[in-house]
């Protein structure tokens, strides 16, 4: 994923999505959410993704708050990575504000975001779905469906706690 | 502290300063009385002068004393406020002397030793004292002696002086219980027939300590200035607060800006000397109809840097209505904490202090507490492994330590059809059809009896690890004490 920019994941998996790319940027992130919202976050599950201690949340009122924060954070480049929980659809404006301030901060911010209800102005938009796997029980499937500087394409992945490690595993493997 | 000149020491005791503080902002005619919760039922706590001549006295049963005196009035003491009072009366009489203490919760002490001469000798500055009270409304008794003990003795049986070096004329005809002891010992003293200051003095000292042990005499020789006793003066607490008068009305924000700037310096010089550093700010700006503005400032961490304080107020000043202008700044620190200097180290980043500001510009818009961070907590119940901490007061902390795998998210239950300790081969859930492919576990865990909560009361639960042949990995858990499958978390 390119930094300084805004992604999109939807999906089952999209907590998951979003855990893998705190884990894999090892650094501080910042995870900003509706307070209404009845799932929340355990870090004690996350501690296989990522370090607990580097997380921080902010309760936003709603969605106007929650975005306001997700662009205070993204262009001040503390956090260099931040992961906003979206429940309606984003709007062109608000959607190219929050580019605007990733490019500012050189951070990178990821949206989840309820199926379908994607915005233009994100730079990339995934899809994660968890598959079955007999032998192992981290096996996903992340679609790229949306890329606006190169093609779609899927991957199935699986990821290693004890390395922090991502493993892309070949579809015919199947 | 004057080497060869006489230590001289006022003590002004006031016998009824609950009652004169109220009356002073409301004037009763009549019997008045203060009332106090004491020892499970409302006592007298303070009376006036027309109250003590009805024959009321201070801790008697308030329902008594309406039986005495049906026009009695009260109102319940309020003895925050009275100490409060007593220190506003403490900085007043620095007027008179630099070296003010406390006496007890009713009374000052002061050391005017060298400082008599300023309002023409003692007799002049007990005069200006006295006037000085008795407009402000308070009922004072003054005494002034050599020592403490001997000032305490003479304002408290009634007023009187004692001249310089020779304490027994003044003190030696006064009763015993002007010296400072518990009631117990005053009245043995007075069984034995020791009823006078001269009498005790000379009285043989070896039985009086050995019946009465050390203190009876220790407090005699203090009044009497054979044992030394120290005064010690409060210091005046650090006051963080600056103002801007301005000659002219400003209202734009630049404007503002520039001034709050220039009283930040000013205070965060003052807290650079105090090693502290101010953790909420406010502004108030006043407006030229005489009407208030006021922007509050909560930090994430002390701070005492004026360019990023700075920096953090534009939000606040921005929202200001400035009307017809504004035309005095005041800023206060109304929380401080103690920020002591450090050694900047050459490899420190300033991350740390750029995430903090961070907090600070979200927490002025979401609310500081809003901005969480996570901490271990040792309970098996999944909802409660982990604390939700306000991140701007704690510190990240490590150990987090999963034995068995945990879901990433977790939901409040939601209930599955589903029989059998077993977990359902076939489940709907969230309007989906899902087959259970594996199934791992199950984990029991027992509810923590020592703590009430409610999502518990179906007892114990035995928790599966359930992999879905749709690709759902869900947490599900099953209630024997009261049949039940419910889903509670969902694995990455």
């Amino acid at each position: 994923m390119r930094k300084g920019r805004v992604h999109e994941v939807c999906g089952p998996s999209a907590f998951g999505f979003a855990a893998v790319v705190a884990g894999l940027a090892g650094t501080r992130f910042l995870w900003v959410r509706e307070s209404w919202q009845g799932s929340v976050l355990n870090p004690v599950g996350g501690g296989a993704f990522f370090d607990p201690a580097m997380l921080l949340v902010a309760q936003a009122k709603d969605q106007l708050d929650a975005l306001a924060v997700t662009e205070e954070a993204l262009r001040d480049g503390s956090m260099p990575v931040v992961i906003v929980e979206l429940s309606q659809p984003l709007s062109l404006k608000a959607g190219r504000r929050l580019q605007l301030a990733a490019k500012a901060g050189r951070s990178t911010g990821l949206c989840i975001i309820p199926e379908g209800m994607g915005s233009n102005a994100a730079e990339t938009r995934w899809h994660s779905t968890p598959i079955y796997d007999p032998k192992d029980s981290t096996l996903n499937c992340w679609k790229l469906i949306k890329n606006k500087t190169g093609t779609n394409g899927a991957w199935n992945v699986r990821w290693q706690a004890a390395s922090r490690r991502l493993h892309m595993v070949s579809p015919a493997g199947e | 502290m004057f080497a060869g000149r006489p230590r001289r020491v006022v003590c002004i005791w006031f016998p009824r300063l609950a009652s004169d503080r109220v009356l002073r902002a409301c004037p009763v005619d009549g019997p008045f009385a203060l009332t106090l919760m004491q020892q499970n039922t409302t006592r007298l706590y303070c009376l006036n002068a027309a109250a003590q001549g009805q024959g009321l006295q201070r801790g008697m049963p308030y329902s008594d004393a309406r039986a005495f005196c049906p026009d009695l009035q009260s109102q319940p003491a309020d003895t925050a406020a009275e100490e409060r009072f007593q220190l506003v009366l403490r900085r007043w009489a620095t007027r008179y002397s630099p070296w003010v203490g406390l006496e007890g919760h009713d009374g000052l002490v002061l050391d005017i030793s060298g400082v008599a001469h300023l309002f023409g000798g003692e007799a002049g500055l007990l005069a200006d004292m006295r006037q000085r009270l008795m407009r402000a409304g308070l009922f004072a008794q003054i005494g002034l002696g050599d020592t403490r003990g001997a000032a305490w003795a003479l304002a408290h049986a009634g007023e009187g002086q004692a001249a310089p070096g020779d304490p027994l004329t003044a003190l030696g005809e006064l009763p015993v219980s002007a010296l400072r002891l518990d009631e117990k010992t005053v009245i043995a003293l007075q069984r034995l027939g020791l009823r006078t200051i001269a009498a005790l003095d000379a009285a043989a000292r070896a039985p009086l300590t050995r019946r009465f042990g050390p203190d009876l005499l220790l407090r005699l020789d203090q009044a009497l200035g054979r044992q030394p006793e120290e005064l010690s003066p409060m210091a005046e607490p650090p006051h963080y607060g600056v103002r801007m008068t301005l000659p002219e009305p400003i209202g734009l924000t630049d404007d503002v800006m520039a001034g709050t700037e220039r009283l930040l310096r000013q205070l965060c010089t003052k807290l650079k000397a105090q090693e502290a550093g101010a953790r909420e700010l406010m502004l108030t700006l006043r407006r030229v109809d005489q009407g208030n503005q006021q922007v509050e400032l909560r930090l994430a961490a002390a701070l005492r840097d004026p360019d990023r304080i700075i920096s953090l107020f534009e939000r606040g000043i921005s929202g200001v209505d400035a009307g017809f202008g504004i035309d005095q700044l005041r800023l206060q620190a109304t929380r401080v904490e103690p920020l002591p200097v450090q050694q900047i180290s050459h490899v420190s980043s300033d991350r740390a202090d750029q995430v903090d500001d961070l907090i600070s510009r979200i927490g002025a818009r979401i609310g500081l507490e809003n901005i969480q961070r996570f901490l271990p907590a040792d309970s098996h119940i999944p909802e409660r492994s982990f604390i939700v901490a306000p991140a701007a007061y704690s510190k990240p902390e490590g150990g987090w330590a999963a034995p068995r795998p945990r879901p990433l998210s977790l939901f409040p239950p939601e209930p599955i059809a589903g029989s059998g300790s077993r977990p359902p081969k076939r489940f709907r859930w969230r309007r989906m059809s899902l087959s259970t492919a594996r199934a791992t576990g199950p984990e029991r865990i027992l509810p923590e009896w020592w703590l009430q909560d409610d999502n518990w009361r179906g007892g114990l639960r035995d928790y599966w690890h359930v992999e879905t042949r749709q690709g759902w990995r869900l947490w599900l858990f099953y209630t024997p004490q009261n049949p039940g499958w419910f889903v509670q978390g969902q694995f990455a």
